[in-house]
């Protein structure tokens, strides 16, 4: 029986704890949750980056030809723009949003 | 070729390969097993060619050179012992009353001859039995 | 202290119920309940703590009171033992799984509080859920005393002194091989609990990678230490000498570990091209399953196994659980097939990620080969009625030629890039290894032949391909980034490393594991064992070595109630002094002891070999003993008898009182002394295994390389770093940007 009114005690502690959030009337104050779309964009363009300096190192090494580095280069410097595009479009987005 | 044509030949090559593979793991697997049985089935069938692997309950053993004879009963300890004639690593746990696996075939003589070093002992379960055996035990002084 | 751990077990049960309850409600939108679940979570963290530390407090006093203690622990445990004898036990596991799971949990939900809204409120739902299941099996236990799952259940009744840990278990390797191989599983649950968000919510692209790739990689080392941990044990304690029996708890864990290493490969791939996201999504979820089937394995009884501990009773509810992990996974994956599916295809077969594909195939290959291999009993008993187990040989047939091959790609891999590679550039790049392979070819063939394994000197050949194109690939990035960058070759090699850490930590874990294979093949293909009979002067010839038996040796400890018979080997080679070894067999006088014959006691308790043994980088020197006893036989029951007869003519009362009991004590001790002085006079010959393993020591060392390379993987660059390498790509692209516009 002692264990169950240290469990009780225990019980009791935690859940005023753990209600804190919910016993507000607004969402909870996360001034750092990030936006999810804008998130994974971030996520994809520090990827991109990594795989530009990736094939950098790549050609420096020899690995690629000139004319092979020149065209991969371009393919992801396109598409690392179509990213920052992107970004910039979901930004405007927002605004729009929390503007309206 | 154009690559639609490429990529699907390619996955044909793979799975006809894996496939083949699959076939040759299995057919080798049913014939490069042995087969489990306890002491009481290999008794049943008598002696013969067929490598079982016997798994069953210790009861008496002694050493003969470099040889270890022990009896072996079904797990449950009843039925007749089958006494066993092996060679090689004998496991810490080995022990009366242990589980034991090992590999072999029953010969003509009613033996059951092992193979060197097929003697694996299960690890004795830590619960109930060991401890409830006699609390009282010997302490050495020095 | 037993009711406090109790309580905080019973609390921490609630709040993981809870906790999947409010995180399921919080998937709606509804932040408050998301914060609420994730606060339970790292409450529930805190509880199982207090019972952990309670149940510890319990060992480390030995109370006796408790049945875990009873049983796993003894006044006369060492201290470290007595911590580490926990997960010893079935309840312990538990505990120990739970106990590992609230932290990872705890742990990564922190580092997401602010990412990934949709998907983190069902991850949080996976992991309370999972740790429901574990907590809950223990709780189950108070009301089925048949499952010994409580932790703090009772023992009835209380015994005068516990068991102890079994003399076999009381070695640093085993009493961390627990919690290293279950810290992998758990870590494994991190991913699975993502990608199952993930699915759910259709948020399929990378994110949830991106999150969990750490989480993976901690696992996969723990798991990789834990493997190691155990042949490690096996190789110094048993005494057969092998570090790897294929034996089906082994297997258990090799397979997670089999594919979770094809998972890290992959997911590089998804995140670069964003192709294979089914497999990944599969790979984790059988990762997961796997795991648990690993759990299921060595508490189950279902396989026999030197580990098996018998029937449990949580074996069923474990099996349940993989069976709706697998069930629901599947269904998952295939209603978001749709959005699973990329456009993306590879370029061409000579880029790395062919090159991780087929390092995919390979490697789940190998997990479904021993996979196959380990339930073989089960299945030929569901086709042919009879039950029916494959050996060693078997595995090794198909692990072989797979493990060769796998080291063959993790050459290649390095030497390709990204998309395509240039055939020149690859040739270019390929040479020196060739040219090393070729080399190491010819003078393999003529120093110690091809014959002799033909597996090995193909393992041999790909070990040196592979580790040449990792050395050349440190040496050509340092040359390039010193192009680039100017100063010494050095400090191009250190900024190489700083800033690619993932490639170069990548290179160092592939350069282990080739080291540990090779001590693999090097020590199985060409060792030398011999079983020998000596006595006291007796010579034998084991390869080149003579083996000499110079003198008995004893031990008697009486903390630990051990007498152990040993022989001193002098070894030499060419007539030089090459070691000495003391192999030794440990007898253990336990609690199943016989009052009245205290020798005999020793020879029929517990056994251990105490292997003596020498260790290089180019060979080993093994041995183990056992002396032949059945010589003593006469001595020891001659001894046991006299003494019974003294103890039976002192009357019953007496026999209690404390001074004669000294005094008894000091008469079985007085026997022992006499004993081991009588084997050291007169000793009987002993049988002696001795091998020679050839560079068996690069095993341990090669796995000791690879997770040094994991761990620098897995380092995270300084904040500081990433950002102004980026703001100099963004400032680039912007201008393109501009152009564009």
């Amino acid at each position: 029986m002692l264990e169950l009114l240290i469990a009780i005690l225990l019980l009791v502690a935690v859940a005023v704890w753990i209600s804190v959030p919910l016993r507000r009337r607004e969402a909870p104050v996360e001034p750092s949750l990030e936006d999810p779309v804008l998130a994974e964009l971030e996520a994809r363009k520090q990827a991109k980056y990594r795989e530009i300096r990736d094939t950098e190192l790549d050609h420096a090494q020899e690995k690629l030809s000139d004319e092979e580095y020149a065209r991969q280069d371009a393919e992801l410097r396109r598409e690392a723009i179509a990213i920052l595009k992107e970004i910039d479009a979901a930004e405007a987005d927002r605004r729009r949003t929390a503007g309206a | 070729m154009d690559p639609d044509r490429k990529r699907k030949i390619r996955l044909v090559v793979a799975l006809t390969a894996a496939v083949l593979l699959a076939v040759a793991l299995i057919y080798t697997s049913f014939s490069a097993g042995t087969e489990a049985r306890e002491p009481s089935d290999v008794l049943a069938a008598g002696p013969s060619d067929e490598t079982y692997q016997l798994t069953g309950e210790v009861k008496d053993y002694h050493r003969d050179g470099t040889d270890l004879r022990f009896d072996i009963t079904d797990r449950d300890g009843g039925g007749k012992a089958l006494p066993v004639s092996y060679t090689g690593v004998v496991p810490d746990p080995f022990r009366e009353g242990r589980e034991v696996i090992v590999t072999g075939r029953l010969d003509q003589d009613g033996t059951f001859m092992a193979e060197k070093d097929s003697l694996i002992t299960k690890c004795p379960s830590k619960f109930a039995d060991e401890a409830a055996a006699d609390p009282e035990h010997v302490v050495i002084d020095q | 202290m037993s009711a406090l751990g109790s309580a905080a077990l019973i609390a921490a049960l609630v709040v993981a119920v809870y906790a999947a309850v409010a995180a399921l409600i919080g998937t709606r939108g509804d932040r408050r309940w998301v914060v609420s679940a994730r606060r339970a979570i790292y409450a529930m963290c805190g509880l199982i703590l207090v019972a952990v530390i309670a149940i510890e407090t319990l060992f480390v006093r030995t109370d006796l009171s408790v049945a875990l203690v009873a049983d796993h622990s003894s006044t006369t445990t060492p201290l470290l033992y007595k911590l580490t004898a926990l997960w010893g036990s079935q309840a312990g596991s538990l505990m120990l799984w739970a106990f590992v799971l609230s932290i990872a949990s705890a742990a990564v939900l922190y580092l997401t509080r602010n990412r990934h809204r949709e998907v983190v409120p069902w991850a949080t739902a996976v992991l309370a859920g999972v740790a429901v299941f574990f907590i809950g099996l223990m709780v189950a236990g108070i009301f089925f005393p048949g499952a010994e799952s409580w932790p703090f259940a009772a023992s009835d009744p209380v015994p005068p002194e516990g068991a102890g840990l079994t003399p076999l278990l009381r070695h640093p390797a085993m009493a961390m091989h627990p919690p290293m191989l279950y810290s992998g599983y758990v870590f494994f649950t991190i991913p699975f609990a993502f990608a199952i968000g993930a699915l759910i919510t259709r948020r399929l692209d990378a994110s949830w990678i991106r999150s969990t790739r750490r989480f993976a990689l901690v696992a996969w080392i723990f798991l990789s230490v834990g493997l190691a941990l155990g042949a490690r044990w096996s190789y110094s304690e048993l005494g057969w000498g092998g570090y790897w029996a294929w034996d089906p708890v082994e297997n258990a864990a090799l397979i997670p570990w089999l594919t979770g290493t094809a998972f890290l490969h992959s997911i590089m791939v998804q995140e670069r091209r964003g192709m294979l996201r089914v497999w990944n999504v599969s790979l984790i979820c059988a990762t997961f399953a796997l795991s648990l089937l690993g759990t299921f394995l060595v508490r189950s009884g279902v396989l026999e196994s030197i580990h098996a501990f018998g029937e449990s009773k949580v074996g069923p509810p474990l099996l349940v659980l993989i069976g709706i992990v697998v069930i629901g996974s599947t269904i998952l994956i295939a209603s978001r097939l749709d959005s699973l599916r990329s456009e993306r295809r590879l370029d061409s077969l000579f880029s790395r990620e062919a090159i991780f594909l087929l390092n995919n195939v390979l490697l789940v290959g190998l997990a479904a080969v021993v996979a196959w291999g380990t339930f073989f009993p089960l299945i030929s008993e569901a086709v042919t009625g009879e039950s029916s187990s494959l050996a060693a040989p078997w595995f090794d047939r198909y692990a072989t030629p797979l493990a060769i091959f796998l080291v063959l790609f993790m050459g290649i891999g390095p030497l390709v890039a990204w998309r395509r590679v240039t055939l020149a550039g690859l040739w270019r790049a390929i040479a020196a290894p060739l040219l090393a392979t070729a080399v190491a070819a010819v003078v393999l063939a003529l120093t110690i032949g091809v014959s002799e394994s033909i597996s090995a000197y193909l393992l041999f050949l790909v070990a040196t391909f592979t580790i040449v194109a990792v050395v050349t690939e440190f040496w050509r990035g340092s040359v390039a980034r010193r192009r680039l960058v100017g100063g010494s070759y050095v400090a191009a090699l250190g900024s190489l490393l700083t800033r690619n850490r993932r490639r170069y930590g990548g290179y160092v874990v592939h350069v282990g594991l080739v080291l540990a294979l090779f001590g693999i093949a090097a020590s199985s293909s060409f060792q030398t064992s011999r079983d020998i009979r000596l006595s006291p002067g007796d010579q034998a010839q084991v390869g080149d070595y003579t083996v000499t038996y110079v003198k008995p040796t004893t031990t008697i400890d009486g903390t630990e109630q051990k007498l152990a018979f040993g022989a001193l080997l002098d070894v030499t080679r060419d007539g030089r002094h090459v070691t000495t070894l003391s192999p030794s067999r440990e007898y253990y006088s336990g609690e199943a002891a016989d009052p009245n014959a205290p020798l005999r006691s020793f020879f029929e308790g517990e056994a251990t070999s105490e292997v003596g043994k020498t260790e290089s980088f180019s060979r080993d020197l093994w041995s183990a003993m056992q002396p032949d006893l059945s010589s003593f036989d006469r001595v020891i029951d001659a001894k046991d008898q006299r003494y019974a007869d003294a103890l039976s003519k002192l009357p019953g009362a007496e026999q209690s009182d404390p001074q004669v009991q000294a005094v008894i004590a000091q008469a079985q001790g007085q026997m022992v002394r006499q004993l081991a002085d009588r084997y050291i006079v007169d000793p009987p010959p002993a049988e002696i295994r001795f091998n020679v393993n050839p560079f068996v020591v690069w095993f341990w060392l090669g796995v000791i390389v690879a997770v040094g390379g994991a761990l620098f993987a897995i380092w995270p660059t300084p904040e500081g770093r990433r950002r102004r390498v980026s703001d100099v790509y963004g400032a680039r692209l912007a201008r393109e940007l501009n152009r564009a516009r």
